[in-house]
């Protein structure tokens, strides 16, 4: 129990819907979402397929905690062959669509193939069709298709998972967005949607989850439950603040990079931080903020909800943005704020929204125009490459008009829209490209917190803060404080918050959780929910074995341990200011003692002893 | 005393957590179309708000019921259905002004909320506060106070 047991597989080729059983044989050693998922591509698969070809196949995929009362057990992962990096891709979301999967009675859908005309998948409890998109949602908005779902299916409940027209047209950070602004964000995976002609998936779900033990299952959950209330990060920060509460801290920790990592401080931060979206604004007195919101059974609910300002020149004379939709993250008052030194909280709060509406990764998109503003500052683009747009550093105006460009494709809003590395390449400065393995990294610059540089290097999915989240222990001392300016000691750090996170990453359950959760309190609620025996040890164990197999499926897509590195920026070029100042990231300190633990060649490539431990 | 749930949507975040604690606690499962308490988005407002039966004291779903399948329990006031007399006629589904009681297909029976007897799961389970479950005769007290509040914040600005 708790797996449904069930996956749907869909090829979009011919247009069948089939019902399969699931591999019990891979759930027990591979648990759920990510690890499940991983699994399932690398098995059915070429690792070398063109990532937008008929040849990749996109998963969704649930944990077997997902739609049970387990605080968090939102998620579900889409998993498949990324288009900005060549390698594999795991994005994982939140909001309500996973546990409708899950009420509906299945733990993974399967696309294959390609559509020959645009559709979409509607679910009902246990039946799947496809319909007809044309003419109908293809060329709508994530939150037009949603309304438009519903109202041709007469099902208000229905949840709908979409791309936007971006996706639809290939650009190449595409996200796949669900219930409005909860998202598949990073590595692409709408535009492998887009290529399959696969327009949205809709669920309704009336059936239920069940799990194996349910007394002991309400005893681990409500003790997990009260672990998150009782901590200060899961209990007070991310509630009251949501994960904007960073903006000041890693601004002070000379860890913010700024005007595309040319600098690791910015002094608009205070401007674009949690304490200024609760702020009331002098225009209107209201609060940029307008509550925090939790995804389903999430007992922490660091969502945030806002509003733009009415007077604002994004939103004066567009009502439609007036509404009350998915406000800021961290990540993402970075990527479009510090990232390109644009300090004004409702211009960047309008591009969140407009990256929800349209499905683009907003990580990627304010990356990639930061990029951008240096290549212009550098004088490598000019006015009219830019169409008249004077891409200067700080200018908001200038920010949003390429936003709404790369959105709408036009111009050179299509160059954008192929991410930073190959804007970059193109124009002659591959190195102002604050990528690794082709995806741009997030809102914590390694010079200053040394961790996250060995966290991007190695991660699997191209630069990523959520592979393995060395800031908790870093800068906020979750749960041991390390020195984030010391190399030694990372290596190991960083192997053990990797695997730990496979685990949380494939039992349904959202990362955030280990700020308070250890892996007792995890494992406590998977073995009960499960049949089976899941320990502390296993969960461990399946956490390597994901890792490796992530490895082992790069490998053979062609990556190797040289694409194991950073920005030249972020090796030779010190830090100018805070408490890094003068420091690089010395990740020649680390990786080789990382391939060590990990049982990898100096190379990079794990030995036939170590997969033989981890039985791949 | 009689106790009546009590819901504060300002501060309900949308979890779902009473869905899921009330079909645990009735059917040892998790389902949120088998909850008697339904959480409604109001998302271009930033609202959520949990909805359930608010055990009407002259029940409209009791008087119609033709098989007196619906009873007051005397400890708590709710009004419960009694499955082994429901026939599923549904006629209580259409005297309800509220929709809060509904119709089970999976059952062939109706379903509402029963207080749980008096222990509400939903109220345990929500991480909030947003759901409680109080003295009815003073249900409006705390919304009172919050007035009286503000009233003397005013009060004390302008003196």
């Amino acid at each position: 129990m708790a797996w449904n047991q069930k996956v749907l597989r869909v090829d979009l080729s011919n247009g069948s819907c089939v019902n399969e059983a699931l591999n019990m044989r891979w759930a027990k050693k591979y648990l759920g979402q990510r690890g499940l998922g991983s699994k399932y591509l690398s098995e059915e698969i070429d690792p070398t397929v063109d990532p937008l070809s008929a040849d990749n196949k996109l998963i969704f995929v649930t944990g077997p905690l997902t739609g049970t009362c387990a605080s968090t057990s939102a998620r579900y992962s889409v998993v498949t062959k990324g288009p900005l990096t060549g390698a594999i891709a795991c994005s994982n979301s939140g909001g309500q669509m996973g546990a409708e999967l899950r009420m509906a009675g299945w733990d993974m859908v399967i696309f294959e193939g390609r559509s020959a005309q645009p559709v979409y998948l509607v679910i009902r409890d246990d039946k799947a069709e496809l319909h007809n998109a044309d003419g109908f949602i293809w060329g709508k908005t994530v939150w037009e298709t949603e309304s438009a779902i519903r109202a041709k299916h007469g099902d208000s409940q229905m949840r709908v998972a979409a791309i936007g027209a971006p996706g639809e047209r290939g650009v190449l950070f595409s996200c796949i967005v669900n219930d409005q602004h909860r998202a598949a964000g990073r590595s692409g995976v709408g535009a492998v949607m887009g290529s399959k002609n696969l327009k949205a998936v809709a669920v309704r779900g009336t059936g239920c989850v069940e799990v194996n033990d349910p007394d002991q299952f309400m005893q681990a959950t409500n003790a997990a439950k009260a672990v998150l209330a009782e901590h200060p990060v899961t209990g007070q920060g991310l509630p009251a603040y949501g994960t904007q509460v960073l903006m000041n801290v890693i601004n002070q920790s000379g860890a913010l990079p700024t005007r595309n990592a040319r600098d690791v401080q910015f002094e608009g931060a205070e401007n674009i931080s949690a304490e200024a979206m609760v702020e009331k604004r002098a225009t209107d007195n209201k609060p940029n903020l307008v509550r925090n919101a939790a995804c389903f059974s999430c007992t922490i609910a660091c969502g945030r909800i806002s509003q733009i300002d009415r007077s604002h020149f994004t939103v004066k004379e567009r009502p439609e943005y007036w509404k009350a939709s998915g406000g800021l993250e961290y990540e993402n008052a970075w990527s479009l704020g510090a990232a390109n030194g644009v300090d004004d909280l409702e211009a960047i709060t309008f591009i969140n929204f407009l990256c929800n509406e349209h499905g683009l990764d907003p990580i990627t998109l304010g990356a990639t125009l930061s990029a951008a503003m240096e290549l212009y500052d550098v004088g490598a683009i000019s006015d009219k490459d830019c169409g008249g747009i004077k891409l200067k550093f700080g200018d908001a105006r200038a920010l949003v008009q390429m936003a709404e460009m790369t959105i709408s494709g036009e111009g050179f809003g299509k160059e954008i829209g192929q991410g930073s590395k190959r804007l970059c390449e193109k124009y002659g400065h591959a190195d102002l490209s604050m990528t690794v393995k082709g995806l741009e990294f997030p809102a914590y610059d390694p010079r200053g917190v040394q961790g996250m540089g060995l966290t991007y290097a190695t991660s699997n999915r191209g630069a990523c803060h959520v592979r393995s989240y060395t800031v908790g222990s870093e800068i906020m001392g979750v749960p041991v404080k390390t020195d984030p300016h010391v190399t030694e000691g990372k290596a190991e750090l960083v192997m053990a918050v990797q695997d730990a996170t496979g685990a949380f990453d494939s039992a349904g359950v959202c990362i955030f959780t280990s700020f308070g959760w250890t892996l007792e309190d995890l494992a406590a609620q998977v073995d009960a929910a499960c049949s089976g025996e899941w320990t502390v040890d296993k969960l461990v164990e399946v956490g390597e074995r994901i890792w490796n197999l992530e490895r082992k499926f790069n490998l053979a897509a062609g990556l190797t341990g040289k694409d194991d590195t950073l920005p030249k920026r972020i090796l030779k070029e010190a830090a100018r200011t805070g408490p890094a100042k003068g420091m690089t990231c010395r990740l020649d300190e680390m990786l080789p003692e990382y391939y060590a633990l990990r049982g990898w060649t100096k190379d990079g490539v794990p030995t036939t002893k170590t997969l033989n431990r981890l039985k791949l | 005393m009689q106790q009546c749930l009590n819901i504060d949507p300002g501060k309900c975040t949308g979890c779902r957590q009473c869905e899921l604690g009330c079909s645990f606690a009735h059917e040892e499962f998790f389902s949120s179309s088998r909850s008697r308490i339904k959480v409604f988005d109001l998302h271009d407002q930033g609202l959520f708000v949990p909805y359930t039966c608010t055990q009407c004291a002259d029940a409209w779903c009791m008087a119609a019921c033709p098989v007196d399948a619906i009873q007051v329990d005397a400890d708590t006031g709710a009004k419960t259905v009694d499955t082994g007399v429901c026939v599923g006629c549904k006629v209580c589904t259409i005297a309800c002004p509220f929709g809060t009681i509904n119709y089970v297909s999976a059952t062939g029976k109706v379903a509402k909320c029963d207080l749980c007897g008096g222990d509400p799961a939903c109220v345990k389970a929500c991480p909030t506060g947003a759901i409680s479950y109080i003295d009815s005769d003073t249900a409006g007290f705390s919304k009172m106070q919050q007035w009286v509040d503000k009233t003397a914040a005013q009060h004390n600005v302008q003196t």
